[in-house]
């Protein structure tokens, strides 16, 4: 009996990429090396959800890229599905599925029911199988009445619902998805991110989510790895992020009457405007024992909760890493 | 390799499919195509209007040499499909897509965008060969020759295609250049050799092994003697020199893979 | 001089494709040597063809060469830019603009011309005269004759690419008439033969046809086979207008329906 072996193993992850830079005050191009991708250590079990998540130009894209094997590394250890991306590119493809955000991976003049055939001939998914998952999918993203739409001729929101039946026809143990909300109108966000967590529960899929948008996050990921500059700065819960980052929910209370500002134990004022006043409180304290003090003393005529901005925990983040 | 074949043939008959839905439009691009590669014969025609022979051949035999070429390059231009535009693919970012479906680089980048309006070439070519044929003094020998000449001609202009077209893999700059051997290979192969000193046949025969895929053939089916004295073993070997070819054309093809996931874009 | 600095903005842009220039140079050799041993065998079988001798036959193999990326022969230069504009929409807003739209891409061209023909055309020419040894400009007056001529070709075959271009206001997409274009181009010009090879009428109709312009004439000039200069000019500026008004007129037909559909 072997040793269990996560999904995803990444250790001491490296990629350095060789850039020729035009430096003024010089005629020939020189080379420069930049570290796109360093140190990088995580693992993954069968069946989780991840947010992975950093600023442009963090190294996401090339962790993904060195996952699916379009990129070699250029130091360290990957093994996806116990397979080495790069090296068993052909058979780690028919176990995962990528999604990209930007860029369709359906065929532009073609109908979409022609690329879901296409998929049905590349990965050589058995008929049967196929007719129940294009079945499946196709009715849960609501795509049936766009099956002979050539793909050129869809919305943004039925392209990214087309892109992610196209990478699930094949069942595959994980899915990348790379801002795969990015463009929609929040219904379609909402519809897709319970589409997604259904994915998990029902079927176990782990889902690999590289985003910028943090209500993605905050909607699906139980995990959250934050990388920066080329490696990882945080890799646990969504709720120690909160705590890590030190970050305060904010009560905002609508007054009767302008009043001095509010004095209750464990908030404090931050912003006073006319009758309403901003008060914020550590995160991890409950709101209740804050609401009854400033009840009891005020006349209140409205409260209202406002979560953390993630932005605010993670920009924290950064800047700890950076200086430490 | 016989799976990677069959998933070629099925994503070429879908691309035939879709294409099909708009009749009018693929006639006439294939008509078309008939057409534009046709003017290359009008050419020749029209030199043979001012002459008897070129080189010592006459319009027949140039017809053979013509249409031979012709046709193998219809067929590869038709198997290799979009491998000219790798460049392109890996600008927007197509081809890191194909990377990541079970279906080897090359088998997706030459079934894809399937058309067969190469068809209009190889009909064109197919009538003038066949006409060309008509001269000829058939043996079995002959007709097996003649047969082995076409496929290998079309594997040979394949591996020569593919080959070149790799070198976008490290540059795309430099596709100009890799035109001057793949259609200039193309271009002369419509002429008989022996219009070329010596040391340019040796270079087309050695280097870019196109004299195989018609010329020394040919000189078999039209019981010529080589003009340069080259060993008449040469009009049999076309197969070797299509497998060479293709095996160089592979390597190469990997080695641009190699390159481009180990660099990255 | 606004359509100075559009031209030498295009000159500029152009300069940059150094690897592509260089290789192109290379491109057109291998063509110019595969094209002169060909005309040699011909013209050996047959010394007199056309009234041109083997030297005058392979000269024109390299003029040609040198023509081809100079006058754009195959399609492209600033019409294809063009061409995007009206398929991206963006043209409607180029129609507003107080400059002429078909002076504009005749500037944008000119300057990629003079790129190419520094480039592409001295290149091949200099190979030409090196490996087969080819004939020159024979006097002063010829020679301006030709560059004059080779102006008067690079604007027809401006005008030719921009009525292609201008298709796509109807067909969404000029490739399909490009690639015919091209074609009918290279064969008319006398890129692949010399038109003064074409027999009959065949060789009439193509010698009055402004392909002819590209090609056939600047070479005839060249090669000092045209004592009539004012005429084998006069036939270049008749077609240089005539399809030059063309282009003014299309575009006319094309903006009513561009307002008239609302871009």
């Amino acid at each position: 009996m072997s040793a269990h072996q996560p999904l995803i193993d990444v250790h001491d992850l490296e990629r350095t990429f060789v850039v020729r830079r035009k430096v003024a005050g010089r005629r020939r191009r020189t080379r420069e090396h930049v570290v796109a991708v360093h140190d990088l250590t995580f693992s993954v079990e069968a069946g989780e959800m991840v947010g992975y998540i950093g600023a442009n130009g963090a190294g996401k894209s090339t962790t993904i890229k060195m996952l699916t094997g379009i990129l070699v590394p250029t130091g360290g250890h990957v093994r996806v599905a116990g397979l080495d991306p790069s090296r068993d590119r052909v058979k780690l493809a028919r176990r995962i599925g990528v999604v990209f955000g930007q860029r369709s991976t359906l065929w532009w003049d073609l109908p979409l029911r022609d690329s879901f055939e296409l998929l049905q001939k590349m990965y050589r998914i058995p008929l049967p199988r196929y007719r129940e998952n294009l079945e499946r999918y196709v009715e849960l993203l609501d795509l049936s009445a766009q099956l002979d739409t050539p793909v050129r001729q869809l919305s943004l929101g039925q392209r990214m619902r087309g892109d992610i039946t196209a990478a699930l026809l094949h069942d595959p143990e994980v899915l990348y998805l790379d801002e795969p909300t990015i463009g929609l109108d929040v219904v379609s966000k909402g519809r897709l991110r319970e589409f997604l967590r259904s994915l998990n529960t029902e079927r176990g899929t782990t889902l690999i989510l590289t985003t910028h948008d943090l209500q993605d996050i905050e909607a699906l990921c139980d995990r959250v790895i934050v990388i920066d500059q080329g490696t990882s700065v945080y890799d646990g819960s969504l709720a120690g992020l909160h705590v890590q980052g030190g970050s305060t929910r904010t009560l905002v209370v609508d007054l009767v009457d302008e009043a001095a500002p509010i004095d209750v134990v464990g908030a404090t004022v931050r912003k006073v405007e006319g009758p309403r006043q901003w008060l914020s409180f550590p995160s991890e304290s409950s709101a209740a024992p804050i609401v009854a003090a400033v009840a009891a003393s005020y006349d209140v005529a409205d409260l209202s909760i406002q979560e953390p901005e993630i932005e605010e925990v993670i920009r924290d983040l950064y800047a700890r890493g950076r200086r430490s | 390799m016989v799976e990677h074949v069959g998933t070629y043939g099925h994503i070429a008959w879908l691309w035939i499919r879709a294409a099909w839905q708009y009749p009018t439009s693929f006639v006439l691009l294939a008509v078309g195509n008939g057409l534009i590669t046709g003017l290359d014969f009008v050419g020749l025609w029209i030199m043979f209007s001012h002459l008897e022979r070129l080189a010592g051949f006459s319009l027949h035999e140039v017809a053979l040499l013509y249409g031979s070429a012709s046709l193998a390059l219809g067929i590869a231009d038709t198997v290799i499909g979009s491998v000219e535009r790798i460049g392109t693919y890996i600008r927007t970012g197509r081809l890191d897509q194909m990377l990541t479906k079970p279906v080897p680089l090359l088998v997706q980048v030459c079934a894809d965008q399937f058309t067969l309006r190469r068809l209009g070439r190889i009909t064109q070519a197919a009538v003038v060969f066949g006409w060309a044929c008509t001269y000829v003094e058939w043996t079995p020998l002959r007709a097996i020759v003649a047969l082995s000449m076409i496929l290998s001609g079309a594997v040979v202009f394949f591996g020569l295609f593919v080959g070149f077209s790799s070198i976008q893999f490290w540059t795309i700059d430099a596709t100009e250049f890799a035109n001057a051997f793949t259609y200039g290979g193309a271009t002369v192969t419509q002429y008989p050799l022996s219009i070329f000193p010596k040391e340019v046949l040796v270079a087309l025969t050695f280097v870019i092994p196109v004299a195989f895929v018609n010329w020394y053939p040919c000189l078999y089916l039209l019981g010529r003697t080589d003009p340069a004295g080259m060993p008449e073993a040469f009009q049999f070997v076309s197969p070797l020199a299509a497998v060479l070819s293709v095996a160089l054309a592979l390597l190469v093809w990997r080695s641009g893979v190699r390159h481009y996931t180990s660099t990255g874009s | 001089m606004l359509y100075v600095a559009v031209a030498t903005r295009a000159f500029r842009r152009y300069s940059t494709y150094r690897a592509a220039t260089l290789s192109g140079i290379f491109t057109n050799s291998v063509f110019g040597i595969i094209y002169s041993y060909a005309y040699l065998a011909l013209w050996q079988a047959n010394p007199t063809a056309g009234g041109y001798d083997a030297q005058d036959a392979v000269t024109y193999v390299w003029i040609g060469q040198a023509l081809l990326m100079t006058i754009a022969l195959w399609g492209g230069g600033s019409t294809d830019d063009l061409a995007e504009r009206i398929r991206t929409g963006d043209i409607a807003i180029d129609i507003y603009r107080p400059v002429g739209i078909v002076g504009w891409y005749l500037a944008t061209d000119l300057g990629r011309a003079a790129f190419h023909l520094l480039t592409r055309g001295i290149g091949p020419t200099l190979v030409g005269f090196v490996l087969f040894g080819i004939s020159l400009p024979s006097s002063p007056l010829i020679a301006g004759a030709f560059a004059l001529s080779l102006v008067l070709a690079i604007v027809v075959s401006f005008a030719i690419r921009f009525l292609v271009a201008s298709t796509a206001f109807w067909l969404l997409d000029q490739s399909g008439v490009k690639v015919m274009s091209g074609a009918f181009a290279i064969f008319f010009s006398g890129l692949m033969l010399p038109l003064v090879l074409f027999p009959g009428w065949l060789g009439t109709v193509a010698r009055t046809l402004p392909w002819a312009s590209y090609v056939q004439v600047p070479a005839d000039i060249w090669l000092g086979k045209r004592a009539d200069l004012a005429s084998a000019l006069g036939f270049q500026v008749f077609w240089a207008v005539v399809l030059l008004a063309a282009c003014h007129g299309v575009l006319h037909l094309a903006m009513r329906k561009v307002v008239v559909q609302g871009g």
